[in-house]
């Protein structure tokens, strides 16, 4: 069994619409995190929700692989319950469900059955406790009134919880401030491991300065047009995205 | 409260349309008319007044037109319906043991005498057009808790029941009203004497087996001063082909400083016709709970009305109703403040399904020199199908401006990124929709005890299994 996530040749556009991805290549192997960068409208997003299964695109060639196998025919949310989890750039409010509720039910349509109480407390604990947070907002409803730090550090904490194998997160370090940024990177670096894959989403390097990847890819008009080390990721940062645009052309 | 059907029934669309093997040792003739009033009534043994009294109802029932101002009830054909069901010779059974073996199991399939165990302070149980079993707890009753059949009322009871029966709801009200003062049967009587809190809620339980068979329950709640107590009343139905008909009436009095809540978790099946008055009087400084839960029936008009009498009395209404496809949920609440200082709210919660509709029907009124009453009334209509209806009528008179009045009103969609949201952590469509809509009654669903919080949740899922896609 190959262990990692593959996108093949990707291709897709919004539900008879505009045209988003144009062949999009990468593998994230298991045990890796790697980090997508690029400008505004790039397609980076939209690539995060349509490996998770966002049902609002389609994809119209190409294929996404996880540990081998394909999942396109799959539904989100079964594609979850193999190990896919999506960190959303806007977490979704819920009103009238409670997070922990919610995690509970996550967790057990994951594991097929009922999760053990204690168990489950002393994941969430253990999630609370790397994420500098108390337990106050375990019983606040889903995202709702949350502010846009605490909606962020709440999608890590899902993370932490559900332990899926690979991990998209889109653009999680957006509109935090650095300590809220420290608390974040502290969490996925927490996760990081031999069975566990993240695919970090981001405008800026600022984040990478926590959680150092194993790599970068650079993507532009809905394809990946370089990758490389972390350094690519300093380049990016000191120089824009001007000379990858040209990059693009080129090629 | 009752797990295990629940669960063998899921994929079931409706889990209580089982018919019960029992047939009814006498029952009146199809239609209404004066033989079947007074048949009732003979069965029944009862004092003449009583007999006076249902006549007369009956002619102001035949004197008032079908109202057509709320759902269609064209469908509804009197002549089709058997107004009484004797189920039993036996009443008012103190032990299951001495109820009927195949009604006994009916009960013991909807979980009642498991949860009059474990969570109730006493249990009701009305088959077709009787009582059939009726008990409280031995320390209540030496509290001087009366908790009987109104049948057992009228009989034992018969000064206090004057008192109140028909004070709160008169037959000239509206034309259900009229009809079950003519051919009311069941229901209980509750009378909670002065300073008595019942910490356990009282639960009356109302199944309906016979086809084509009009119930028509009649309570009366009568919490005296400083009282407390909690009533529920939960129904279900087989499913015909055929519609039956459901027309109760409840009256409450809550007087000085009692405190008082009627729960109805209403799953009649969907061949039901679910039209009933209720109505608590709410005196000094007292205060009255609804809690309504319509579920099923084809059609429900339910409207919980308190009106509030004097100073301090406040009163909450809230309100669920879930319409799916071929029903229709008019519901919503009255509050009536006729009396200074007095407040109160209506929280209606309703979501329409498939084809299903529902509305919202509510009055606030304030009387001129109803001084500085303070109401508030919010309500949030969920459409889960592009084809699903919701509508709104709220009737507001306030004659005193003294009052502070607030009015929220809300429609939303079912919400296609919320859904994908939940998805995307390993819930099932039909789930994640599920949860939605058990999130958007919340507010009203938190005021349940948890075992019946834990059965609407689940009444709900099934509901919407295969609700979208």
């Amino acid at each position: 069994m190959v262990n990692q996530l593959e996108i093949r040749n990707l291709h897709a556009r919004i539900v008879d619409g505009e045209t988003i991805l144009n062949g999009v290549n990468l593998v994230l192997p298991k045990g890796q995190v790697h980090a997508i960068m690029g400008p505004n409208g790039a397609g980076k997003s939209t690539l995060g929700k349509i490996i998770a299964g966002d049902p609002s695109y389609e994809i119209t060639k190409g294929d996404i692989l996880m540990d081998g196998e394909s999942i396109l025919e799959m539904e989100a949310d079964e594609r979850a319950r193999k190990g896919l989890f999506l960190a959303f750039q806007y977490p979704v409010e819920v009103p009238g469900v409670s997070n922990a509720n919610f995690l509970r039910l996550a967790l057990q349509a994951k594991k097929g059955g009922e999760v053990n109480l204690t168990e489950f407390y002393s994941k969430l604990q253990k999630a609370l406790e790397t994420l500098e947070w108390d337990e106050s907002i375990l019983t606040r409803y889903l995202n709702d009134g949350f502010s846009g730090g605490e909606k962020k550090r709440n999608e890590i904490m899902h993370m932490m919880v559900l332990e899926p194998t690979y991990a998209i997160m889109d653009e999680t370090d957006s509109g935090l401030d650095i300590d809220a940024l420290k608390v974040v990177a502290k969490g996925v670096n927490a996760m990081r491991g031999p069975n566990f894959g993240a695919l970090l989403i981001t405008h800026y390097q600022r984040l990478l300065n926590y959680i150092v990847p194993d790599m970068v890819h650079v993507m532009i008009d809905g394809r990946i047009v370089t990758s490389g080390g972390p350094e690519l990721a300093m380049k990016l940062e000191e120089q824009g995205y001007e000379w990858v645009k040209e990059l693009a052309v080129s090629n | 409260m009752s797990d295990n059907i629940l669960i063998e029934d899921i994929g079931n669309e409706y889990k209580y349309g089982f018919v019960d093997e029992v047939k009814p040792v006498w029952k009146a003739e199809k239609g209404l008319n004066r033989r079947v009033v007074e048949a009732i009534s003979y069965h029944k043994d009862e004092p003449a007044w009583m007999l006076e009294f249902r006549l007369k109802a009956l002619e102001i029932y035949q004197s008032k037109p079908v109202p057509t101002w709320g759902a269609d009830l064209s469908g509804l054909n009197m002549d089709e319906i058997y107004f009484y069901a004797k189920p039993t010779e036996k009443r008012d059974a103190r032990s299951w043991d001495e109820v009927p073996e195949e009604i006994r199991r009916t009960y013991e399939k909807l979980g009642i005498p498991e949860a009059e165990r474990k969570v109730l302070a006493g249990v009701g149980a009305q088959y077709d057009s009787e009582m059939v079993y009726h008990q409280v707890k031995e320390e209540l009753q030496r509290l001087g808790v009366i908790f009987v059949s109104i049948e057992e009322g009228l009989k034992h009871h018969e000064d206090l029941f004057r008192e109140y029966f028909a004070t709160v709801i008169p037959p000239e009200d509206n034309k259900y009203a009229a009809l079950n003062s003519a051919v009311w049967s069941g229901g209980s009587f509750v009378y909670v004497p002065k300073g008595v809190k019942v910490e356990l809620p009282l639960q009356a339980y109302f199944r309906v087996n016979t086809a084509e068979l009009g119930q028509f329950e009649r309570t009366i709640i009568v919490v005296d001063e400083g009282a407390e107590v909690h009533y529920i009343e939960g129904c279900t139905a087989p499913t015909y082909t055929t519609d039956s008909f459901h027309s109760g009436v409840i009256e409450i009095v809550v007087n000085q400083g009692a405190k008082s809540r009627y729960t109805t978790i209403q799953n009649w099946s969907h061949n039901m016709y679910n039209l009933v008055t209720q109505r608590a009087l709410v005196k000094k400084d007292a205060y009255h709970m609804w809690l309504d839960g319509n579920l099923g029936s084809k059609v429900t008009m339910k409207y919980p009305s308190s009106y509030l009498v004097e100073e301090g009395a406040r009163s909450d209404i809230l309100s669920i109703a879930f319409a799916n496809t071929g029903q229709h949920q008019d519901a919503g609440g009255k509050l009536i403040f006729a009396a200074s200082h007095t407040g109160g709210s209506i929280v209606s919660k309703s979501i329409s399904k498939g084809s299903g509709r529902s509305s919202y029907r509510g009055l606030i009124k304030v009387y001129e020199g109803a001084k500085h009453v303070k109401v508030n009334v919010e309500c949030d209509a969920l459409l889960i199908n592009e084809e699903s209806r919701t509508d709104t009528y709220p009737y507001m008179e306030i004659e005193d401006d003294t009052a502070t009045v607030g009015h929220e009103a809300t429609v939303s969609r079912l919400n296609d990124e919320q859904i994908f949201y939940l998805q995307s952590r390993g819930l099932p469509e039909d789930e994640a929709a599920a949860l939605i809509v058990r999130g958007f009654i919340e507010p009203v669903a938190k005021e349940l005890p948890l075992e019946y919080a834990v059965e609407l949740n689940r009444l709900i899922e099934l509901e919407m299994e295969g609700s979208v896609g």
